[in-house]
């Protein structure tokens, strides 16, 4: 279901909200209260701080929704609202890393990382084929959506997305998990849109490679 | 100078490719390669495999009782004036 189901556009459902209408609050509940519990568990210890984060959230969204101007989407709005008060739990909670160093994108751009491991490619002087595959990946059977879809292997895909950095972590749940479109996350996590791609693509290319390791241990 | 590609150069390009962000000349280089190489076609395969399987990690839905609270936080809001 989308907003505009319910409502003729996004203008109608925040006038509706600022006359304290039931009906479009549940709908935006509807709509967003699980991604938001989702997204708030990037950021706090346990599912319990979750859900507080996200209650503190939807409050927000209630005393903010007068003053809310529209200059961003009202989703980027709401969730930009969850990642503040969530970091700023998830800062109280932490012990030793510092906000700065946990949440810089920058820092998780540089410097360069391969998306495989370079000896897997013949050398650049190599007569024939330089940086041709030495080692190519091999096949994950004849139907690997289906073996891509074991719960013994969303569980490996879920433990290399839980082992990425932060922002990383971030871009790749929203984009892939959440369906967002890249606009959509520049927006709300304040990002280029080169960053959004190296970020997505490091993330990508990691739980590839997860997978690949599990897939390939677990065949013969 | 050598305009080709190399495996090892594609594949830091897939999610360009994918997000359509590779400039045309790049993008048919790429498909160039992509069309003579096994190695490279396998592994976007398994790329493409890997964005759908992460896809299928939402399998949560909203509690009734979670949904029934915060619309009981709604009232209490509503209620207690702004």
């Amino acid at each position: 279901m989308t907003v505009t189901a319910a409502y003729a556009n996004e203008a109608q459902l925040i006038d509706a909200l600022r006359r304290r209408d039931e009906t479009a609050f549940a709908t935006l509940v509807d709509q967003y209260h699980v991604s938001l519990i989702r997204l708030a568990q990037i950021y706090v210890a346990d599912r319990a701080a979750a859900e507080e984060v996200v209650q503190e959230t939807w409050l927000g969204v209630l005393k903010g929704i007068d003053r809310f101007e529209g200059h961003s989407s009202l989703k980027t709005w709401l969730f930009r609202i969850l990642i503040n008060i969530a970091k700023t739990r998830g800062v109280r909670e932490s012990r030793s890393v510092s906000f700065s160093e946990l949440w810089d994108a920058d820092a998780e751009v540089e410097p360069f990382e391969p998306a495989v491991e370079p000896d897997r490619f013949l050398p650049p002087d190599h007569p024939k084929w330089p940086g041709g595959w030495a080692n190519a990946p091999r096949s994950w059977g004849d139907h690997p959506e289906q073996r891509l879809l074991t719960r013994e292997t969303l569980a490996q895909i879920q433990a290399a997305i839980e082992a990425l950095p932060p922002v990383q972590r971030q871009v790749i749940k929203l984009r892939d998990v959440e369906g967002w479109s890249a606009e959509e996350i520049c927006n709300t996590l304040l990002i280029s849109e080169t960053n959004q791609r190296v970020l997505l693509h490091r993330a990508r290319s990691k739980v590839r490679r997860a997978l690949e390791h599990y897939l390939d241990a677990n065949s013969t | 100078m050598n305009n080709n590609i190399s495996c090892q150069e594609l594949v830091e390009l897939v999610t360009d490719y994918l997000e359509g962000a590779l400039p045309p000349t790049v993008r048919a280089r790429f498909e160039t390669h992509l069309s003579e190489c096994d190695g490279c076609t396998r592994y976007l395969e398994q790329m493409r495999l890997t964005m759908a399987a992460v896809g299928r990690l939402t399998e949560e839905s909203l509690e009734p009782a979670a949904r029934a609270e915060l619309l009981q936080l709604f009232r209490t809001w509503n209620a207690g004036g702004r």
